[in-house]
């Protein structure tokens, strides 16, 4: 059997639909986990007391927000380049996840900074370019919504990410510059916690669980989107016929 | 163990807003994702069979 | 090669002639917006004099887009951009093309005009001279990026919105190093900076972005 085999949408509905189970509960299970680490192993920090327990969950989703990104403009440029349906359906699939963590990162970062800075939001180089981050997401989500048309939707939208993998790292270098710049309007960040073992060892557990989730989510994503393109094709017909 | 009782779990040291407002969020929105989720699928599902059988008549 | 790009500058140059209205409104805008600020915060000089910059630099990329929605829009609806983009000369020439005719009846009036509004924030001359040189640097920015997003949303319902909702955003880093330019001049701590960044940025974007708003053109029109 060839990998290429996979890359056929009928094999991989299949494969996705055996894999989601694994991943669904793989992902409770460390949540569990990375919970009981955040609450009951990792002591008291000396300096912020407990509210840095928010690291646990900020770090994990500012993370994600921008690895899912890579991941979609990966998929994004497989699919312009080979021309294979089943890349583009995985960078659709991805996009409101990443939205989501993104999301997760400002609202928490929001919920550490106001004990810690004294501040709900500072104009900080990570949140400012996670904030822009949130826009590509809104923006590339939209393309998607507005255009009917499958084939040009997708390729439409794997453009908008490229560039806006290629403009990311230009916008958080701009933003530090800018940053350091108006040292007199921000306030001074008070640095993260010496890192014992365990809270990174905790950190990397919420990691693991929020990739899980992030690809059984996506998964579960693409079934359906790859049900809803090949439903003139004989699998997806038996596959409709057969559920009632 | 960090816990002397529940109470102070819940207080988290005067910080409980904040560190319970994160983690509530978080589990809310992944919550709500999931529902959408199963409920855009069952949609999709429901749609695309009645596409089916309106277009085998 | 360059017969083509000078085609479709003095195309798009001559039809923008005979229709002055057009691009007119997005000059009015980048005034209105301007002089809506000086209303809303108050008339301190000083003040003025600080966010001057800022409030102008966000002007121009907010009149840029008034205009980028229609930088492929008329040619789509006549039919002519298809022929253009089925003819043999490289859709990437066509693309730069429109770019810089585009930058030609917005960015040099943007040009004209700064000074004017300039004056009116109370910038002193040394600043309006670095707002200058940071719009010839940045406003090229903006009608290429623009570009890839007036490509990416051809022909779609509420086309103009969603534009400005996809290229706000890539536009961050010309905001950011020339509004910067000239608040460096203003507290002493200089511009070169800042412009060099501005140029290295502006060399990208013309580098990369013809390329995908010519993929994206071909995409939007099979």
């Amino acid at each position: 059997m060839k990998l290429y085999t996979f890359a056929s949408p009928a094999t991989f509905y299949h494969l996705a639909g055996k894999l989601i189970p694994w991943f669904a509960w793989s992902a409770g299970l460390l949540t569990l986990w990375g919970l009981y680490i955040s609450f009951f192993l990792a002591p008291t920090d000396f300096q912020q007391s407990e509210a840095y327990r928010i690291i646990f969950i900020h770090v994990p989703a500012a993370w994600m927000s921008m690895f899912i990104y890579l991941v979609m403009a990966f998929w994004g440029a497989i699919g312009l380049a080979f021309n294979t349906r089943l890349s583009f359906m995985m960078a659709r699939a991805l996009a409101p996840t990443g939205a989501m963590f993104t999301f997760v990162a400002l609202w928490t970062g929001a919920l550490w900074g106001k004990p810690m800075w004294g501040a709900w939001w500072v104009w900080d180089a990570r949140l400012t370019s996670e904030l822009i981050l949130l826009f590509l997401y809104v923006g590339i989500i939209a393309l998607w919504a507005a255009i009917d048309d499958v084939k040009r939707g997708d390729r439409a939208g794997s453009l908008l990410t490229l560039i806006g993998a290629i403009n990311v790292p230009i916008i958080y270098f701009s933003v530090i510059w800018w940053n350091t710049l108006h040292q007199g309007a921000s306030i001074s960040v008070t640095k993260a916690p010496s890192m014992a073992a365990i809270m990174l060892q905790g950190m990397l557990v919420m990691a693991v669980a929020a990739w899980f989730y992030t690809i059984a989510v996506a998964l579960v994503r693409v079934r359906r989107i790859i049900l809803e393109r090949e439903r003139h094709t004989e699998w997806a017909k038996a596959i409709l016929e057969g559920d009632q | 163990m960090e816990w002397a009782s529940w109470s102070e779990f819940w207080d988290m040291a005067g910080y409980g807003l904040y560190v319970w407002g994160s983690f509530g969020v978080t589990a809310l929105c992944v919550l709500i994702e999931v529902i959408l989720l199963k409920r855009a699928g069952t949609d999709t599902l429901r749609r695309l069979k009645r596409m089916q059988q309106w277009e085998e008549q | 090669m360059h017969r083509f790009l000078l085609a479709v500058l003095r195309r798009d140059l001559t039809l923008a002639a005979r229709r002055r209205g057009d691009w007119m409104i997005a000059q009015f805008f980048f005034v209105m917006v301007a002089s809506l600020f000086p209303l809303g915060v108050g008339p301190e000089p000083d003040m003025l004099a600080r966010i001057g910059p800022g409030v102008l630099w966000v002007a121009a990329t907010l009149a840029s887009l008034l205009s980028l929605s229609r930088l492929f829009a008329d040619d789509h609806q006549d039919g002519s951009l298809e022929h253009m983009v089925l003819s043999p000369e490289p859709t990437v020439l066509l693309v730069l093309g429109k770019s810089i005719a585009h930058w030609l009846i917005y960015g040099i009036p943007v040009l004209l005009i700064a000074p004017v509004l300039g004056i009116q924030f109370n910038l002193s001359w040394d600043a309006i001279l670095v707002l200058e040189l940071s719009l010839l640097l940045g406003t090229p920015i903006l009608s290429l990026l623009g570009g890839v997003g007036a490509a990416l949303t051809l022909g779609l319902r509420g086309g103009g919105v969603l534009l400005t909702l996809l290229i706000l955003p890539l536009y961050v880093p010309a905001l950011i190093f020339g509004a910067g330019a000239v608040d460096g001049v203003m507290t002493g701590t200089g511009a070169e900076a800042h412009l060099s960044l501005l140029g290295a940025f502006m060399v990208l974007s013309l580098m990369i972005s013809p390329w995908i708003a010519a993929a994206a053109l071909r995409v939007s029109l099979e």
